[in-house]
């Protein structure tokens, strides 16, 4: 098939799945802090609230959309867009799997595999910077000014230590194609343990994985990092003055940095879309079991039902997951969904741990924040590349 | 390969316009309302004193420096990780030089109290 053709239709999935994903992660993070909380979350726009995106955009949408009459009209137009653009072309690099034979189309995963792939989306997170600096510049706000400065100061301080721990599987891989790196993470040691970089000889990254995690966190101004729309200090930081779609359009390009920054970890240090173990030992009957396992927890609480509606929309979603679960069962189309399975499972518990921390974790102090980036995260990616690198060489014939 | 550019020029099309379409939209259904009092600078309600583009903290721009200076030098080092295993020693030992001079630069900076905020 002509490449310029396959490359439109797969920028549409991606592009679909991209904002099907930023939709629901909105939903996900609202119900599990409310879980967290001991709150139900939202549960009144459709069953369990799962029409709840959709009524947020029509919202969004439908407010009045303000232009202060103090700000610098340009840069406070072209700040939104700068932010959101940035964010959504991280994706385009990022391989969800391997090479499949759809229909007779060989193709890969992935929308184009570009062979400075890390480098261009470290770029791009870095130019992302300017969407919220101008924002904070530009509304001529003091709280949008204080919320801008010190986001920018945050990023690229943690954007050191991220590179520094980014650096590290690069020794070992030594490519920077995102999609050889995580080709060079497959197979196992002794039979069992997976070949990702965590776990890969000389000097297994862990350190190296707990520094991306960390300054990941601060690059997505996230709680315990969040210094930059600090409510009981800032108001909402550099997006006081937005409203309507241009405010929508710095949470979307929060939530895209979010998936972004999660696929890299995945691909970079937990193996992309190779399993977790051997085939031989039946991991490619995880999906099968996991679907099966909630299809009947679900349709368990629906014959049980605590709430209203229950006893239909929980069965319903039952099925729904047992469906799921046969379609993992036939070979032909395991084979293409297998490594997006053992993709978005990663993908999908590092958001959760996004989640999860902003459930427990209270906010950094300013001060606190900046000398831990360069006081301690700086130093110890440091030494952890120092260290890979000596070990590398001297593994290395 | 330029063939494989051409996805990314896709997709930022894609990422151009979905804002665009976006905004456009919100634009023809929106109510529009505005009075002086309502587009003034939000500052819990009472008038701004000033214009907010005046002078702040000198450290932002040292971390700014700061940040010129080490970011150069993790960009120096995607290459040499990416060609480490041909360079054998040579890599080691020449980017062993690197690192210490750039290690004696950020000693002398956390020892002027450049890295402390306050």
């Amino acid at each position: 098939m002509n490449f310029f053709i396959l490359s439109l239709i797969k920028a549409g999935i991606v592009a679909f799945v991209l904002m099907t994903t930023l939709a629901y992660l909105q939903w996900i993070e609202r119900k599990v802090i409310a879980h967290i909380q001991l709150r139900v979350g939202p549960r009144r726009v459709g069953p369990h609230g799962l029409l709840q995106p959709l009524a947020d955009v029509i919202k969004l949408l439908t407010k009045e959309d303000m232009i202060p009459s103090h700000v610098h009209t340009l840069f406070y137009l072209l700040a939104p867009f700068l932010a959101v653009m940035f964010a959504l072309i991280s994706i385009a690099v990022i391989p969800f799997g391997g090479k499949v034979n759809i229909l007779g189309v060989e193709t890969y995963m992935q929308l184009t595999d570009l062979n400075f792939g890390v480098l261009f989306i470290l770029a791009m997170s870095g130019v992302g910077v300017y969407g919220v600096a101008l924002a904070g510049w530009s509304s001529n706000n003091k709280y949008s000014l204080l919320g801008g400065l010190r986001s920018s100061a945050q990023m690229i301080s943690y954007e050191l230590p991220m590179a520094l721990a980014i650096a590290c599987p690069l020794l070992m891989v030594n490519s920077l194609s995102l999609r050889e790196i995580v080709d060079a993470q497959g197979g196992f040691f002794l039979g069992v343990i997976p070949r990702w970089a965590v776990f890969q000889g000389p000097w297994p990254q862990l350190l190296g994985f707990l520094v991306f995690l960390i300054a990941a966190f601060a690059e997505t101004n996230r709680v315990p990092f969040d210094l930059p729309e600090a409510e009981n200090e800032l108001v909402a930081g550099f997006h006081t003055e937005y409203s309507s779609m241009k405010f929508a359009s710095f949470f979307m390009a929060e939530y895209a940095n979010m998936v972004t920054v999660s696929c890299m970890a995945t691909l970079l240090f937990l193996g992309g879309w190779q399993p977790l173990f051997p085939a031989e030992y039946g991991s490619k009957f995880i999906p099968t079991l996991l679907f099966a396992f909630s299809g009947a927890i679900a349709i368990y609480h629906g014959l049980n039902p605590a709430r209203k509606w229950d006893n239909i929309t929980l069965p319903a979603a039952g099925v729904a997951f047992l469906g799921v679960a046969l379609i993992f069962l036939i070979p032909i189309v395991a084979e293409i969904l297998l490594p997006l399975f053992w993709f978005a499972a990663k993908v999908g518990v590092i958001l959760f741990l996004f989640i999860w921390i902003r459930g427990t974790l209270p906010r950094f102090r300013y001060d606190q924040l900046m000398r831990f980036a360069w006081t301690i995260l700086f130093p110890v990616a440091m030494v952890n590349l120092l260290i890979t690198a000596f070990l590398v060489a001297v593994t290395t014939k | 390969m330029p063939s494989s550019y051409i996805p990314i020029f896709i997709f930022l099309a894609v990422a151009i316009l979905f804002p665009i379409v976006l905004i456009v939209v919100a634009k023809l259904v929106r109510p529009s309302a505005p009075f002086l009092t309502k587009l003034e600078a939000y500052e819990c309600g009472i008038k701004a004193a000033s214009n907010s583009r005046g002078r702040y903290t000198v450290r932002f721009y040292i971390i700014a420096i700061l940040f010129v200076i080490f970011d150069v030098e993790t960009i120096f080092l995607f290459p040499w990780a990416v060609r480490y295993k041909q360079l054998g020693w040579f890599g080691v030992s020449e980017v062993g030089v690197f690192l210490v001079f750039l290690v004696i630069g950020y000693l002398w900076a956390y020892k002027k109290g450049a890295l402390e905020w306050i």
